[in-house]
C-alpha cells in the first residue's frame, strides 16, 4: 500500500473519528452523572440533521441559522427526554431507568418516521462542503477538514466548561457524590439538564458534521453511528471525557484502516467494530483512561 | 438560632427519631451523644433535609426550614460537615473548597477564606494540587471541615468529626472546633467521643433510640453518673 493510500485513510480515520467522539460525550457523560447508558443519545443525534434540514427547506433559514437552531432544538430535546423520561426513575434501580432509555430511542425513532416519513432525505450540502481539496496524490473532502476542525472545537469548549467553570465543577462533584453536592449547595436536577444539553448539542454536531458527510437523512440513522459512539466511550473509559474523545479517534481509525487493509472483509466492518466492544469489555473493562475511583475511607 | 420541635423520622417501618426537641443557641456549642444507632446522625440528616422528617417542626431563626431542599438550606448558613468526610476524592483540595463555596460569587471574599482556611490547617495549604483522594484520613477530615467553612456558615454541624482519627489528631480537630466557635460561629457536634465532646461543649443532649434522655451542660453530664456508666467507661 502506498503512503499516498495510508495517509489518505488516515484523514478519513481522522474525520470519522472525530464524529464518533463528538457523540461519545454525550454517553460518557451522562454515564459519569447518573450511571445511565443513554440508549436515546442516537436517536438524538439522528433528529438535528433534520431539524437543519426543516429549518433551511420550510422556514428559509439561512444555512448558519439554520445549524444554530438545530443545536439548540436538539439540545432541547435531550433535556426534555430527562425531565419526562429519567427525573422521575431518579430512585428506582438504575435497570428501570435503563429500559426507560431504550424506551425513549424507539419512540424517538417511530415518533421520526410519522412526522419526517421513513424515506430518505437528501441532505441539502452548501456548496463550500461540496468542494475536494487536492494535497499532492491525497483528496481530502472539505467535509472531512470541516468536521475536524469543528468537533476540535468544541471538545475544547467542553474541556473548558469541564474544568474551568463552576458548573463544571458541579458536574464532577456530582458524579462521585449526588448527596454531599447537595449539601454544598449544588442544584443537582439543573445541573443534570445542563449535561443533558451539551452531550445533546455536542451529538447535534455530530449529527450534523454526518449528514454533510454522508448527505442522506432518515429515522434510523442514527442507531449505528450511536452504538459506536457507545462502545468508543467504552473504549476510552466511561464517564471519563478524555477518554471519550480518544475512544472516539481511534475507533474510527481503525475502523477506516480495518476497511482499507481487508477491504474483502468489509462488510464485516461493523462486526469488526462490536468485537472490539467484546474484548475490551473481556480484557480492560474500565477502557484506556478509565480507572477505578481512588478513595480512601 | 436552631430549634428543633417534636421531630419524627422513619425508615421505612423503623421509628428512627420519636419526637426529638432541642435547642442550639446562638454562640454556643451544642452537642448530641449517644450510642450507635441512636439517631445522632439522622437528626443533623434531617435538619439538612437529606432525609425527610415525618412530623415536626425544624426552625431557623424562627423560619421553619423543615423537609426543603437540601441546596437551599446551605444558602441560609447551616452547613453540615457529614460523617466519613465525604470528601471529593476526584478533585483537588483547592476544588474541593471552592465547591465548598458554591453558593457564594463574591470572588475575592472566597480567596480571602481560603487563605483563612489555610491557616487553620496549614497541611492544606501545601496540598492545595493535590487531588483530595491522595490525602491520608486526619487530612481529608481536615479538608471536610475546611469545604464546610468556606460557606461561611453560621452554624456548623459536624457528624462524628473525630471518628477514626489517631488520639493527636482527634484532639487537634476539638482545638480547631473551638477555633472556629471563638470567631463567632455557631457549633452543633455529633460526636461518640463522648468527654472530648462533652469537655468544650456549652450544652448537651443525650439520645437513647430516637428520644433525648438527658440533658445538661457539658460539665454537669460530664458529672453524671449516668452518663460516665454509660458513655464515659467509668
Amino acid at each position: 500500500m502506498s503512503l499516498n493510500l495510508i495517509l489518505q485513510n488516515l484523514a478519513n480515520g481522522l474525520s470519522l473519528g472525530s464524529l464518533y467522539a463528538l457523540i461519545s460525550i454525550g454517553y460518557t457523560m451522562v454515564y459519569g452523572i447518573l450511571r445511565l447508558i443513554n440508549f436515546a443519545h442516537g436517536e438524538i443525534f439522528m433528529l438535528a440533521p433534520y431539524f437543519l434540514y426543516y429549518g433551511v427547506l420550510i422556514f428559509h433559514l439561512p444555512w448558519w441559522a439554520s445549524f444554530l437552531v438545530a443545536i439548540l432544538l436538539t439540545a432541547v430535546t435531550g433535556i426534555v427526554s430527562e425531565r419526562v423520561a429519567y427525573r422521575p426513575l431518579r430512585e428506582a434501580p438504575r435497570i428501570s431507568v435503563l429500559i426507560s432509555a431504550i424506551g425513549v430511542s424507539y419512540f424517538l425513532q417511530n415518533l421520526a418516521i410519522v412526522v419526517f416519513s421513513g424515506i430518505p432525505k437528501s441532505f441539502h450540502r452548501p456548496n463550500f462542503f461540496k468542494t475536494i481539496f487536492q494535497f499532492g496524490e491525497i483528496r481530502i473532502q472539505s467535509t472531512l477538514i470541516a468536521s475536524v476542525i469543528v468537533s476540535t472545537i468544541f471538545l475544547i469548549i467542553l474541556i473548558y466548561i469541564i474544568y474551568k467553570t463552576k458548573t463544571g465543577l458541579a458536574m464532577r462533584s456530582i458524579s462521585v457524590d449526588i448527596e454531599t453536592s447537595r449539601l454544598m449547595g449544588v442544584n443537582v436536577n439543573r445541573t443534570i439538564s445542563f449535561t443533558f444539553a451539551i452531550g445533546s448539542a455536542l451529538a447535534a454536531v455530530g449529527g450534523i458534521l454526518w449528514g454533510l458527510r454522508f448527505p442522506q437523512i432518515y429515522p434510523l440513522m442514527g442507531m449505528m453511528p450511536g452504538l459506536k459512539a457507545f462502545i468508543a466511550a467504552v473504549v476510552g473509559g466511561i464517564g471519563n471525557v478524555p477518554g471519550a474523545m480518544l475512544g472516539g479517534f481511534l475507533l474510527g481509525m481503525v475502523e477506516i484502516l480495518y476497511v482499507a487493509f481487508l477491504p474483502a472483509l468489509s462488510g464485516y466492518r461493523d462486526a469488526f467494530v462490536f468485537s472490539i466492544l467484546i474484548l475490551i469489555l473481556l480484557f480492560r473493562p474500565e477502557g484506556i483512561l478509565g480507572k477505578k475511583v481512588q478513595e480512601k475511607v | 438560632m436552631l430549634k428543633i420541635e417534636n421531630l419524627h423520622v422513619y425508615f421505612g417501618g423503623i421509628h428512627a427519631l420519636k419526637g426529638i426537641n432541642f435547642d442550639v443557641p446562638e454562640g454556643k456549642i451544642i452537642t448530641l451523644i449517644g450510642a450507635n444507632g441512636a439517631g445522632k446522625s439522622t437528626t443533623l440528616r434531617t435538619i439538612c433535609s437529606l432525609v425527610k422528617a415525618r412530623n415536626g417542626k425544624i426552625k431557623l431563626k424562627d423560619e421553619e426550614i423543615t423537609n426543603i431542599a437540601p441546596e437551599l438550606i446551605v444558602k441560609r448558613g447551616v452547613a453540615l460537615i457529614p460523617e466519613g468526610r465525604k470528601i471529593f476524592p476526584n478533585l483537588t483540595v483547592r476544588e474541593n473548597l471552592e465547591i465548598g463555596a458554591f453558593i457564594r460569587s463574591d470572588r475575592e471574599g472566597i480567596t480571602k477564606d481560603r487563605e483563612w482556611v489555610c491557616e487553620l490547617f496549614p497541611r492544606l495549604k501545601e496540598r492545595l494540587w493535590q487531588k483530595g483522594g491522595t490525602l491520608s484520613g486526619g487530612e481529608q477530615q481536615m479538608l471536610a471541615v475546611a469545604r464546610g467553612l468556606m460557606s461561611r456558615p453560621k452554624l456548623l454541624m459536624l457528624d462524628e468529626p473525630s471518628l477514626g482519627l489517631a488520639p493527636l489528631l482527634v484532639k487537634e480537630i476539638f482545638e480547631i472546633i473551638q477555633r472556629i466557635h471563638e470567631e463567632g460561629i455557631t457549633v452543633l457536634l455529633v460526636e461518640q467521643n463522648a468527654f472530648a465532646a462533652l469537655k468544650i461543649a456549652d450544652y448537651a443532649y443525650v439520645l437513647e433510640t430516637g428520644r433525648v434522655v438527658l440533658q445538661g451542660t457539658g460539665q454537669e453530664l460530664l458529672g453524671n453518673d449516668q452518663v460516665k456508666k454509660a458513655y464515659l467507661g467509668e
